[in-house]
Protein backbone atom coordinates (compact mmCIF):
# COMPACT_ATOMS: atom_id res chain seq x y z
CA UNK A 1 0.00 0.00 0.00
CA UNK A 2 2.61 2.71 -1.09
CA UNK A 3 1.54 5.77 -1.56
CA UNK A 4 2.66 6.23 -5.16
CA UNK A 5 0.68 3.54 -6.32
CA UNK A 6 -2.34 5.40 -4.22
CA UNK A 7 -1.43 8.65 -5.52
CA UNK A 8 -3.27 7.98 -9.35
CA UNK A 9 -6.30 7.23 -7.65
CA UNK A 10 -7.72 10.37 -6.99
CA UNK A 11 -11.28 9.79 -6.46
CA UNK A 12 -13.34 11.47 -4.08
CA UNK A 13 -14.09 7.97 -1.57
CA UNK A 14 -11.04 6.24 -2.35
CA UNK A 15 -10.82 4.29 0.85
CA UNK A 16 -6.54 5.15 0.52
CA UNK A 17 -6.31 8.72 -1.36
CA UNK A 18 -8.82 11.49 -1.20
CA UNK A 19 -8.33 14.73 -2.60
CA UNK A 20 -10.93 17.20 -2.10
CA UNK A 21 -11.27 19.95 -4.67
CA UNK A 22 -13.82 22.55 -5.47
CA UNK A 23 -16.80 20.99 -7.50
CA UNK A 24 -18.44 22.53 -9.94
CA UNK A 25 -22.57 22.34 -9.30
CA UNK A 26 -21.89 18.61 -10.83
CA UNK A 27 -21.43 15.14 -10.04
CA UNK A 28 -18.84 13.59 -8.01
CA UNK A 29 -17.29 10.68 -10.25
CA UNK A 30 -20.15 8.42 -10.68
CA UNK A 31 -18.10 4.82 -10.87
CA UNK A 32 -16.19 5.51 -7.31
CA UNK A 33 -19.59 6.76 -5.94
CA UNK A 34 -21.51 4.03 -7.17
CA UNK A 35 -18.72 1.72 -6.13
CA UNK A 36 -18.63 3.31 -2.76
CA UNK A 37 -22.49 2.96 -2.37
CA UNK A 38 -22.40 -0.54 -2.70
CA UNK A 39 -19.92 -0.97 -0.35
CA UNK A 40 -21.97 0.48 2.10
CA UNK A 41 -25.06 -0.97 1.24
CA UNK A 42 -25.20 -2.61 4.58
CA UNK A 43 -25.70 0.39 6.11
CA UNK A 44 -28.94 1.24 4.48
CA UNK A 45 -30.00 -2.31 5.48
CA UNK A 46 -29.24 -1.68 9.00
CA UNK A 47 -30.60 1.40 9.41
CA UNK A 48 -33.92 0.40 7.86
CA UNK A 49 -33.63 -2.18 10.66
CA UNK A 50 -33.47 0.16 13.17
CA UNK A 51 -36.21 2.56 11.84
CA UNK A 52 -38.81 0.04 12.05
CA UNK A 53 -37.66 -1.04 15.50
CA UNK A 54 -37.75 2.15 16.62
CA UNK A 55 -41.42 2.26 15.50
CA UNK A 56 -42.22 -0.43 17.11
CA UNK A 57 -42.53 -2.88 14.47
CA UNK A 58 -40.86 -5.99 15.69
CA UNK A 59 -43.18 -6.35 18.72
CA UNK A 60 -45.80 -8.69 17.99
CA UNK A 61 -48.63 -5.98 18.68
CA UNK A 62 -46.34 -3.47 15.93
CA UNK A 63 -46.64 -7.02 13.40
CA UNK A 64 -50.43 -6.90 13.76
CA UNK A 65 -50.99 -3.63 13.35
CA UNK A 66 -48.89 -3.83 10.35
CA UNK A 67 -51.78 -5.97 8.80
CA UNK A 68 -54.46 -4.81 10.55
CA UNK A 69 -54.33 -1.03 9.46
CA UNK A 70 -54.33 -1.79 5.66
CA UNK A 71 -57.00 -4.17 5.93
CA UNK A 72 -58.93 -1.55 7.96
CA UNK A 73 -58.13 1.54 5.57
CA UNK A 74 -59.53 -1.38 2.45
CA UNK A 75 -62.42 -2.07 4.19
CA UNK A 76 -63.36 1.82 4.82
CA UNK A 77 -62.66 2.90 1.36
CA UNK A 78 -64.61 -0.39 0.13
CA UNK A 79 -67.60 1.11 2.12
CA UNK A 80 -67.42 4.39 0.76
CA UNK A 81 -67.32 3.31 -3.10
CA UNK A 82 -70.01 1.38 -2.17
CA UNK A 83 -71.87 3.97 -1.25
CA UNK A 84 -70.98 6.87 -3.58
CA UNK A 85 -71.15 4.13 -6.20
CA UNK A 86 -74.93 3.06 -4.61
CA UNK A 87 -73.86 -1.00 -6.42
CA UNK A 88 -71.94 -2.94 -4.78
CA UNK A 89 -68.72 -4.09 -6.75
CA UNK A 90 -68.79 -7.08 -4.27
CA UNK A 91 -65.49 -9.03 -3.39
CA UNK A 92 -63.65 -8.80 -7.01
CA UNK A 93 -63.66 -4.72 -6.21
CA UNK A 94 -62.56 -5.49 -2.93
CA UNK A 95 -59.36 -7.39 -4.01
CA UNK A 96 -58.58 -4.67 -6.50
CA UNK A 97 -58.68 -2.21 -4.01
CA UNK A 98 -56.72 -3.97 -1.66
CA UNK A 99 -54.33 -4.62 -4.17
CA UNK A 100 -53.86 -1.25 -5.43
CA UNK A 101 -54.16 0.19 -2.13
CA UNK A 102 -50.68 -1.75 -0.68
CA UNK A 103 -49.22 -0.64 -3.75
CA UNK A 104 -49.54 2.66 -3.22
CA UNK A 105 -49.36 2.60 0.43
CA UNK A 106 -45.62 1.47 -0.28
CA UNK A 107 -45.02 4.15 -2.51
CA UNK A 108 -46.06 7.07 -0.46
CA UNK A 109 -44.66 5.01 2.82
CA UNK A 110 -41.13 5.58 1.26
CA UNK A 111 -41.96 9.29 0.49
CA UNK A 112 -43.00 9.75 4.23
CA UNK A 113 -40.13 7.94 5.15
CA UNK A 114 -37.58 9.46 2.82
CA UNK A 115 -38.86 13.10 3.05
CA UNK A 116 -37.23 13.28 6.64
CA UNK A 117 -34.19 11.23 5.74
CA UNK A 118 -32.05 13.79 5.24
CA UNK A 119 -32.68 16.68 7.44
CA UNK A 120 -33.21 13.84 10.07
CA UNK A 121 -29.58 12.99 9.65
CA UNK A 122 -28.34 15.76 11.34
CA UNK A 123 -24.64 14.70 13.11
CA UNK A 124 -24.13 11.99 10.56
CA UNK A 125 -23.95 13.98 7.80
CA UNK A 126 -22.33 16.60 9.36
CA UNK A 127 -19.88 14.06 11.11
CA UNK A 128 -19.34 10.80 8.43
CA UNK A 129 -18.70 11.47 4.75
CA UNK A 130 -20.50 8.60 3.19
CA UNK A 131 -22.95 9.06 -0.06
CA UNK A 132 -26.13 10.21 1.30
CA UNK A 133 -27.96 8.58 -1.21
CA UNK A 134 -28.36 5.47 1.07
CA UNK A 135 -30.41 7.29 3.69
CA UNK A 136 -33.57 7.55 1.40
CA UNK A 137 -32.56 4.19 -0.31
CA UNK A 138 -33.24 2.89 3.25
CA UNK A 139 -36.35 5.04 3.67
CA UNK A 140 -37.55 3.10 0.78
CA UNK A 141 -36.93 -0.05 2.54
CA UNK A 142 -38.65 0.12 5.79
CA UNK A 143 -41.48 0.59 3.00
CA UNK A 144 -41.02 -2.19 1.43
CA UNK A 145 -40.05 -4.21 4.75
CA UNK A 146 -43.91 -2.88 5.87
CA UNK A 147 -45.28 -3.88 2.52
CA UNK A 148 -44.29 -7.52 2.03
CA UNK A 149 -46.04 -9.07 5.31
CA UNK A 150 -49.36 -7.49 3.44
CA UNK A 151 -49.40 -9.94 1.10
CA UNK A 152 -50.17 -12.54 3.58
CA UNK A 153 -53.25 -10.23 4.39
CA UNK A 154 -54.24 -10.43 0.15
CA UNK A 155 -53.89 -13.93 -0.19
CA UNK A 156 -57.21 -15.09 1.89
CA UNK A 157 -58.97 -11.65 0.02
CA UNK A 158 -57.72 -13.10 -3.01
CA UNK A 159 -59.06 -17.07 -2.74
CA UNK A 160 -62.60 -15.90 -1.36
CA UNK A 161 -63.16 -13.21 -4.57
CA UNK A 162 -61.49 -17.06 -6.71
CA UNK A 163 -59.15 -14.37 -9.02
CA UNK A 164 -57.67 -16.18 -11.81
CA UNK A 165 -54.55 -18.01 -10.88
CA UNK A 166 -52.12 -18.72 -13.60
CA UNK A 167 -48.95 -17.88 -15.19
CA UNK A 168 -49.86 -14.28 -15.81
CA UNK A 169 -49.33 -13.81 -12.17
CA UNK A 170 -45.51 -13.60 -13.00
CA UNK A 171 -45.68 -10.42 -14.00
CA UNK A 172 -46.61 -8.99 -10.32
CA UNK A 173 -42.99 -9.60 -10.22
CA UNK A 174 -41.21 -7.26 -12.63
CA UNK A 175 -43.79 -4.66 -12.28
CA UNK A 176 -43.92 -4.26 -8.37
CA UNK A 177 -39.58 -3.81 -9.33
CA UNK A 178 -40.91 -1.07 -11.34
CA UNK A 179 -43.02 0.34 -8.32
CA UNK A 180 -39.67 0.14 -5.99
CA UNK A 181 -37.71 1.93 -8.82
CA UNK A 182 -40.27 4.84 -9.11
CA UNK A 183 -40.27 4.95 -4.99
CA UNK A 184 -36.59 5.23 -4.80
CA UNK A 185 -36.51 8.08 -7.96
CA UNK A 186 -39.27 10.30 -5.75
CA UNK A 187 -37.95 9.33 -2.45
CA UNK A 188 -34.52 10.80 -3.36
CA UNK A 189 -36.34 14.08 -4.83
CA UNK A 190 -38.09 14.99 -1.63
CA UNK A 191 -34.98 13.75 0.43
CA UNK A 192 -33.02 16.89 -1.11
CA UNK A 193 -35.85 18.79 -1.88
CA UNK A 194 -36.56 19.12 1.73
CA UNK A 195 -32.96 20.34 2.55
CA UNK A 196 -34.43 23.82 0.18
CA UNK A 197 -37.60 23.61 1.67
CA UNK A 198 -38.60 22.55 5.15
CA UNK A 199 -42.07 22.71 5.05
CA UNK A 200 -42.26 20.53 2.00
CA UNK A 201 -43.26 17.57 4.47
CA UNK A 202 -46.70 19.40 4.79
CA UNK A 203 -47.22 20.15 1.30
CA UNK A 204 -46.38 16.48 0.89
CA UNK A 205 -49.03 14.94 2.99
CA UNK A 206 -51.85 16.67 0.95
CA UNK A 207 -49.81 16.23 -2.34
CA UNK A 208 -50.35 12.48 -1.76
CA UNK A 209 -54.24 12.43 -0.87
CA UNK A 210 -54.71 14.35 -3.74
CA UNK A 211 -52.62 11.45 -5.50
CA UNK A 212 -54.78 8.90 -4.19
CA UNK A 213 -57.93 9.75 -5.58
CA UNK A 214 -56.43 10.86 -8.99
CA UNK A 215 -55.26 7.41 -9.13
CA UNK A 216 -57.20 4.08 -10.43
CA UNK A 217 -57.52 2.90 -6.88
CA UNK A 218 -60.85 3.47 -5.40
CA UNK A 219 -62.07 2.71 -9.44
CA UNK A 220 -60.75 1.00 -12.43
CA UNK A 221 -58.61 2.59 -15.16
CA UNK A 222 -61.19 1.30 -17.54
CA UNK A 223 -63.94 3.32 -16.11
CA UNK A 224 -62.75 6.77 -16.33
CA UNK A 225 -64.26 9.14 -18.24
CA UNK A 226 -62.38 10.31 -22.11
CA UNK A 227 -62.27 13.54 -20.39
CA UNK A 228 -59.61 12.75 -17.38
CA UNK A 229 -57.69 10.49 -19.62
CA UNK A 230 -54.85 13.01 -19.05
CA UNK A 231 -54.74 11.78 -15.84
CA UNK A 232 -53.80 8.24 -16.63
CA UNK A 233 -50.74 9.31 -18.86
CA UNK A 234 -49.29 12.23 -16.34
CA UNK A 235 -49.85 10.57 -13.27
CA UNK A 236 -46.48 8.29 -13.22
CA UNK A 237 -48.53 5.50 -10.92
CA UNK A 238 -51.60 5.10 -13.00
CA UNK A 239 -50.13 2.90 -15.76
CA UNK A 240 -48.26 1.01 -12.97
CA UNK A 241 -51.44 1.03 -11.00
CA UNK A 242 -53.39 0.14 -14.38
CA UNK A 243 -50.91 -2.98 -15.31
CA UNK A 244 -51.06 -4.24 -11.34
CA UNK A 245 -54.72 -4.80 -11.40
CA UNK A 246 -54.80 -6.37 -14.62
CA UNK A 247 -52.58 -8.92 -13.34
CA UNK A 248 -53.39 -9.45 -9.86
CA UNK A 249 -57.59 -9.18 -9.92
CA UNK A 250 -58.69 -9.65 -13.48
CA UNK A 251 -57.04 -12.45 -14.67
CA UNK A 252 -54.77 -10.57 -17.64
CA UNK A 253 -51.39 -10.28 -19.03
CA UNK A 254 -50.90 -5.83 -18.92
CA UNK A 255 -50.87 -4.39 -21.48
CA UNK A 256 -47.51 -3.08 -23.11
CA UNK A 257 -49.29 0.35 -23.84
CA UNK A 258 -49.78 0.79 -19.97
CA UNK A 259 -45.96 -1.29 -19.36
CA UNK A 260 -43.89 1.02 -21.28
CA UNK A 261 -45.52 3.81 -19.63
CA UNK A 262 -44.82 3.07 -16.55
CA UNK A 263 -41.20 1.37 -17.20
CA UNK A 264 -40.52 5.06 -18.79
CA UNK A 265 -42.19 7.22 -15.83
CA UNK A 266 -40.22 5.26 -13.34
CA UNK A 267 -36.67 5.60 -15.26
CA UNK A 268 -37.12 9.37 -15.78
CA UNK A 269 -37.84 9.97 -12.50
CA UNK A 270 -35.33 7.74 -10.99
CA UNK A 271 -32.94 8.90 -13.00
CA UNK A 272 -33.81 12.25 -12.80
CA UNK A 273 -34.27 12.08 -8.70
CA UNK A 274 -30.60 10.46 -8.71
CA UNK A 275 -28.85 13.52 -11.05
CA UNK A 276 -30.77 15.83 -8.50
CA UNK A 277 -29.76 14.20 -5.14
CA UNK A 278 -26.20 13.33 -6.34
CA UNK A 279 -25.31 16.85 -7.68
CA UNK A 280 -26.84 18.48 -4.04
CA UNK A 281 -25.47 15.92 -1.86
CA UNK A 282 -22.23 17.24 -0.98
CA UNK A 283 -24.17 21.59 -0.24
CA UNK A 284 -26.30 19.61 2.68
CA UNK A 285 -23.75 19.04 5.00
CA UNK A 286 -23.80 23.27 5.33
CA UNK A 287 -27.30 23.45 4.58
CA UNK A 288 -28.44 21.49 7.44
CA UNK B 1 0.24 -0.94 7.16
CA UNK B 2 2.84 2.28 6.64
CA UNK B 3 5.81 1.52 4.38
CA UNK B 4 8.71 3.85 4.12
CA UNK B 5 7.64 4.93 0.82
CA UNK B 6 4.43 6.81 2.42
CA UNK B 7 5.85 9.09 4.73
CA UNK B 8 7.93 10.84 2.07
CA UNK B 9 4.72 12.24 1.49
CA UNK B 10 2.97 14.25 3.72
CA UNK B 11 -0.38 12.52 5.22
CA UNK B 12 -2.51 15.80 4.64
CA UNK B 13 -1.81 18.40 2.37
CA UNK B 14 -3.83 21.67 2.75
CA UNK B 15 -3.50 23.80 -0.33
CA UNK B 16 -4.75 27.15 -0.56
CA UNK B 17 -8.21 26.23 1.21
CA UNK B 18 -11.43 28.74 1.45
CA UNK B 19 -14.89 27.30 2.41
CA UNK B 20 -17.92 30.06 2.09
CA UNK B 21 -21.09 29.44 3.26
CA UNK B 22 -24.15 30.63 2.03
CA UNK B 23 -26.86 30.84 4.97
CA UNK B 24 -30.28 31.96 4.97
CA UNK B 25 -31.56 34.25 7.73
CA UNK B 26 -34.46 32.79 7.99
CA UNK B 27 -34.82 30.47 10.98
CA UNK B 28 -35.48 27.47 8.18
CA UNK B 29 -35.51 27.55 4.57
CA UNK B 30 -39.49 26.97 3.39
CA UNK B 31 -41.12 26.90 -0.12
CA UNK B 32 -43.65 29.17 1.66
CA UNK B 33 -41.40 32.03 2.29
CA UNK B 34 -39.45 30.80 -1.49
CA UNK B 35 -42.71 32.13 -3.01
CA UNK B 36 -43.69 35.19 -0.85
CA UNK B 37 -40.42 36.36 -1.53
CA UNK B 38 -40.61 36.16 -5.55
CA UNK B 39 -42.79 38.94 -5.01
CA UNK B 40 -40.60 41.35 -3.75
CA UNK B 41 -37.09 39.97 -4.37
CA UNK B 42 -35.01 40.64 -1.13
CA UNK B 43 -32.09 39.23 -0.77
CA UNK B 44 -31.65 36.79 2.42
CA UNK B 45 -28.44 35.42 1.86
CA UNK B 46 -25.23 35.71 4.01
CA UNK B 47 -22.10 34.31 3.11
CA UNK B 48 -19.71 33.60 5.81
CA UNK B 49 -16.15 32.55 4.97
CA UNK B 50 -15.01 30.31 7.07
CA UNK B 51 -11.65 29.58 5.91
CA UNK B 52 -9.54 32.08 4.08
CA UNK B 53 -6.66 30.58 1.70
CA UNK B 54 -5.32 28.31 4.54
CA UNK B 55 -2.30 26.07 3.59
CA UNK B 56 -0.40 23.64 5.63
CA UNK B 57 0.23 20.17 5.47
CA UNK B 58 1.32 17.51 8.49
CA UNK B 59 3.88 14.59 7.74
CA UNK B 60 3.22 10.95 7.92
CA UNK B 61 3.21 9.88 11.62
CA UNK B 62 2.77 13.59 13.39
CA UNK B 63 0.75 15.65 15.69
CA UNK B 64 -0.73 18.62 14.69
CA UNK B 65 -2.73 21.08 17.19
CA UNK B 66 -4.85 23.32 15.95
CA UNK B 67 -6.05 26.39 17.91
CA UNK B 68 -8.45 29.31 17.99
CA UNK B 69 -11.31 30.98 19.30
CA UNK B 70 -14.57 29.47 19.20
CA UNK B 71 -15.66 30.83 15.08
CA UNK B 72 -12.81 30.84 14.17
CA UNK B 73 -13.27 27.69 11.42
CA UNK B 74 -11.59 25.14 13.41
CA UNK B 75 -14.72 22.60 12.95
CA UNK B 76 -15.11 23.82 9.63
CA UNK B 77 -10.87 22.72 8.64
CA UNK B 78 -11.77 19.29 10.32
CA UNK B 79 -15.11 18.81 7.94
CA UNK B 80 -13.03 20.01 4.89
CA UNK B 81 -10.02 17.46 5.50
CA UNK B 82 -12.90 15.02 6.41
CA UNK B 83 -14.18 15.18 3.31
CA UNK B 84 -18.17 16.30 4.34
CA UNK B 85 -17.80 20.00 3.36
CA UNK B 86 -15.78 20.44 -0.21
CA UNK B 87 -13.58 23.22 -0.42
CA UNK B 88 -14.76 26.59 -2.47
CA UNK B 89 -10.86 27.13 -3.88
CA UNK B 90 -8.11 25.22 -3.16
CA UNK B 91 -7.10 21.78 -2.95
CA UNK B 92 -7.15 19.01 0.19
CA UNK B 93 -5.35 15.82 -0.26
CA UNK B 94 -5.47 13.05 2.48
CA UNK B 95 -3.55 9.70 2.36
CA UNK B 96 -5.15 6.72 4.12
CA UNK B 97 -8.38 6.42 6.10
CA UNK B 98 -9.92 9.08 7.78
CA UNK B 99 -11.90 8.74 11.74
CA UNK B 100 -13.14 11.96 12.92
CA UNK B 101 -14.31 12.20 16.26
CA UNK B 102 -17.97 12.96 17.12
CA UNK B 103 -17.25 11.51 14.17
CA UNK B 104 -18.20 8.17 13.45
CA UNK B 105 -21.81 10.24 13.88
CA UNK B 106 -22.43 8.93 17.00
CA UNK B 107 -25.23 9.95 18.86
CA UNK B 108 -27.06 11.10 15.09
CA UNK B 109 -29.96 10.01 16.28
CA UNK B 110 -30.62 10.16 20.35
CA UNK B 111 -34.08 7.94 19.75
CA UNK B 112 -31.65 5.01 19.13
CA UNK B 113 -29.82 3.23 21.50
CA UNK B 114 -26.23 3.53 22.16
CA UNK B 115 -25.27 -0.21 20.61
CA UNK B 116 -27.57 1.03 17.45
CA UNK B 117 -25.45 4.09 17.08
CA UNK B 118 -22.29 2.75 17.09
CA UNK B 119 -23.23 0.20 14.33
CA UNK B 120 -25.19 2.30 11.90
CA UNK B 121 -22.40 4.80 12.32
CA UNK B 122 -19.51 2.46 11.86
CA UNK B 123 -21.68 1.27 8.72
CA UNK B 124 -21.96 4.36 7.45
CA UNK B 125 -18.10 4.92 7.91
CA UNK B 126 -17.29 2.26 5.37
CA UNK B 127 -16.47 -0.33 8.43
CA UNK B 128 -17.56 -3.96 7.72
CA UNK B 129 -19.74 -5.99 9.70
CA UNK B 130 -17.02 -7.92 10.85
CA UNK B 131 -14.75 -5.07 11.83
CA UNK B 132 -17.54 -3.70 13.91
CA UNK B 133 -17.98 -6.87 15.54
CA UNK B 134 -14.24 -7.29 16.84
CA UNK B 135 -14.06 -3.78 18.01
CA UNK B 136 -17.68 -3.17 19.70
CA UNK B 137 -16.43 -5.14 23.22
CA UNK B 138 -13.52 -2.72 22.86
CA UNK B 139 -15.38 0.52 22.63
CA UNK B 140 -17.85 -0.32 25.11
CA UNK B 141 -15.17 -1.41 27.49
CA UNK B 142 -12.99 1.76 26.94
CA UNK B 143 -16.36 4.04 27.53
CA UNK B 144 -17.43 2.03 30.66
CA UNK B 145 -20.94 2.19 29.42
CA UNK B 146 -21.84 -1.67 29.57
CA UNK B 147 -24.99 -1.23 31.17
CA UNK B 148 -26.24 1.60 29.14
CA UNK B 149 -25.45 0.33 25.19
CA UNK B 150 -29.07 -0.53 24.85
CA UNK B 151 -30.92 2.12 25.91
CA UNK B 152 -31.96 5.40 23.89
CA UNK B 153 -29.16 7.91 23.60
CA UNK B 154 -31.55 10.63 25.02
CA UNK B 155 -31.24 9.10 28.34
CA UNK B 156 -27.42 9.49 28.21
CA UNK B 157 -25.68 12.61 29.95
CA UNK B 158 -23.42 14.67 27.82
CA UNK B 159 -20.57 12.97 29.37
CA UNK B 160 -21.66 9.58 28.61
CA UNK B 161 -22.35 10.95 25.85
CA UNK B 162 -18.82 12.56 25.07
CA UNK B 163 -17.06 8.78 26.30
CA UNK B 164 -18.97 7.07 23.57
CA UNK B 165 -17.82 9.34 20.64
CA UNK B 166 -14.01 9.19 21.86
CA UNK B 167 -14.32 5.72 23.02
CA UNK B 168 -15.49 5.01 18.69
CA UNK B 169 -12.79 7.40 17.76
CA UNK B 170 -10.02 6.19 19.33
CA UNK B 171 -10.54 2.41 18.48
CA UNK B 172 -11.03 2.44 15.03
CA UNK B 173 -7.01 2.61 14.11
CA UNK B 174 -7.54 4.76 11.49
CA UNK B 175 -4.59 6.06 9.43
CA UNK B 176 -5.49 9.64 10.51
CA UNK B 177 -8.10 10.80 13.18
CA UNK B 178 -9.23 14.16 13.44
CA UNK B 179 -10.45 15.05 17.53
CA UNK B 180 -12.60 17.82 18.36
CA UNK B 181 -12.32 18.89 21.77
CA UNK B 182 -12.03 15.54 22.90
CA UNK B 183 -10.35 15.63 26.02
CA UNK B 184 -12.69 17.43 27.28
CA UNK B 185 -15.41 14.67 27.79
CA UNK B 186 -16.19 12.96 31.16
CA UNK B 187 -15.38 13.08 34.62
CA UNK B 188 -11.65 13.64 35.77
CA UNK B 189 -10.86 10.16 36.05
CA UNK B 190 -11.47 10.04 32.33
CA UNK B 191 -10.64 12.84 31.23
CA UNK B 192 -6.99 11.19 32.14
CA UNK B 193 -7.69 7.97 30.85
CA UNK B 194 -8.31 9.59 27.50
CA UNK B 195 -5.46 11.90 27.79
CA UNK B 196 -3.25 8.45 28.37
CA UNK B 197 -4.75 7.26 25.26
CA UNK B 198 -3.93 10.17 23.44
CA UNK B 199 -0.51 10.43 24.23
CA UNK B 200 -0.40 6.22 23.60
CA UNK B 201 -1.97 7.11 20.05
CA UNK B 202 0.66 10.08 19.31
CA UNK B 203 3.41 8.40 20.10
CA UNK B 204 2.11 5.51 17.71
CA UNK B 205 2.70 5.89 14.16
CA UNK B 206 -0.38 7.71 13.27
CA UNK B 207 -1.24 11.15 12.10
CA UNK B 208 -3.28 13.15 14.27
CA UNK B 209 -5.19 16.34 13.53
CA UNK B 210 -6.26 17.44 17.09
CA UNK B 211 -8.15 20.66 17.89
CA UNK B 212 -8.81 21.41 21.96
CA UNK B 213 -9.33 24.72 23.54
CA UNK B 214 -7.09 22.79 26.41
CA UNK B 215 -3.71 24.44 25.04
CA UNK B 216 -1.88 22.37 28.13
CA UNK B 217 -2.61 19.35 26.25
CA UNK B 218 -2.08 20.47 22.64
CA UNK B 219 1.76 21.58 24.56
CA UNK B 220 2.34 18.19 25.50
CA UNK B 221 0.49 15.90 22.44
CA UNK B 222 1.71 17.96 18.90
CA UNK B 223 4.86 18.20 17.03
CA UNK B 224 3.11 21.30 15.63
CA UNK B 225 0.38 23.95 15.90
CA UNK B 226 -1.78 26.44 13.77
CA UNK B 227 -3.66 28.85 14.88
CA UNK B 228 -6.54 30.16 13.00
CA UNK B 229 -8.56 33.74 13.73
CA UNK B 230 -11.60 34.38 11.89
CA UNK B 231 -11.10 32.12 8.87
CA UNK B 232 -7.30 32.81 8.80
CA UNK B 233 -4.43 31.16 9.72
CA UNK B 234 -1.97 33.31 11.74
CA UNK B 235 0.56 31.10 12.55
CA UNK B 236 2.02 27.64 11.75
CA UNK B 237 4.93 27.16 13.94
CA UNK B 238 5.59 24.97 17.34
CA UNK B 239 3.20 24.46 19.64
CA UNK B 240 5.13 26.62 22.68
CA UNK B 241 5.39 29.75 20.39
CA UNK B 242 1.84 29.01 19.05
CA UNK B 243 0.50 28.78 22.11
CA UNK B 244 2.52 31.82 23.77
CA UNK B 245 1.34 33.98 20.86
CA UNK B 246 -2.69 32.56 20.90
CA UNK B 247 -2.34 33.44 24.66
CA UNK B 248 -0.97 36.93 24.62
CA UNK B 249 -3.69 37.60 21.97
CA UNK B 250 -6.13 36.62 23.95
CA UNK B 251 -5.11 38.24 26.51
CA UNK B 252 -5.43 41.95 24.59
CA UNK B 253 -8.80 40.97 22.31
CA UNK B 254 -10.45 39.97 25.71
CA UNK B 255 -12.99 42.83 25.28
CA UNK B 256 -14.11 41.95 22.02
CA UNK B 257 -13.20 37.93 21.83
CA UNK B 258 -14.63 35.99 24.81
CA UNK B 259 -11.61 33.19 26.01
CA UNK B 260 -13.40 30.16 26.76
CA UNK B 261 -12.56 29.73 30.24
CA UNK B 262 -11.17 27.00 30.13
CA UNK B 263 -8.35 27.62 27.72
CA UNK B 264 -7.85 29.87 30.60
CA UNK B 265 -7.90 27.47 33.13
CA UNK B 266 -5.69 25.32 31.74
CA UNK B 267 -2.83 27.50 30.42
Amino acid sequence: MSSAQASHRTSEFDAVTHVYEPHRVGLPPIRPYVRELWRRREFAFELSRTSLRAQHFDTVVGQIWLLLNPLLLSCVYFVLVDILRQKTGGIVFFAHLMAALFAYHFVTDSLRQAVKSVTGGGRLILNTAFPRILLPAASVLVALRKFLPTVFVFIPVAFIASIPFGAHLLWVVPIAALFVVLATGLAMLVAALQVYFRDLKTFLTYGLRVWLYASPILYYASEVPDRYGFLLVLNPLAPLLTAWSDVIDRGLSPDPADLALGAAWAVVLFVGGALFFISREREFAVRL
Amino acid sequence: MSSLSASRKPRIQVEDVSVTYRTSLERAPTLKSTLLRLGRRQRVIREIEALKGVSFSVPHGKVLGVVGANGAGKSTLMRTVAGILPPNSGRVEVNGRVSTLLSLGVGFNRRLTGRENVVLGGLAAGLTRAELREKYDEIVEFAELEEFMDMPMRTYSSGMYGRLAFAVAVTMHPDILIIDEALSVGDARFRRKSFERMRELCSEDRTILLVSHALASIEKLCDDAIWLHKGRMQMWDEPAAVIEAYTEFLGIADEDHEPDPVTMEDV
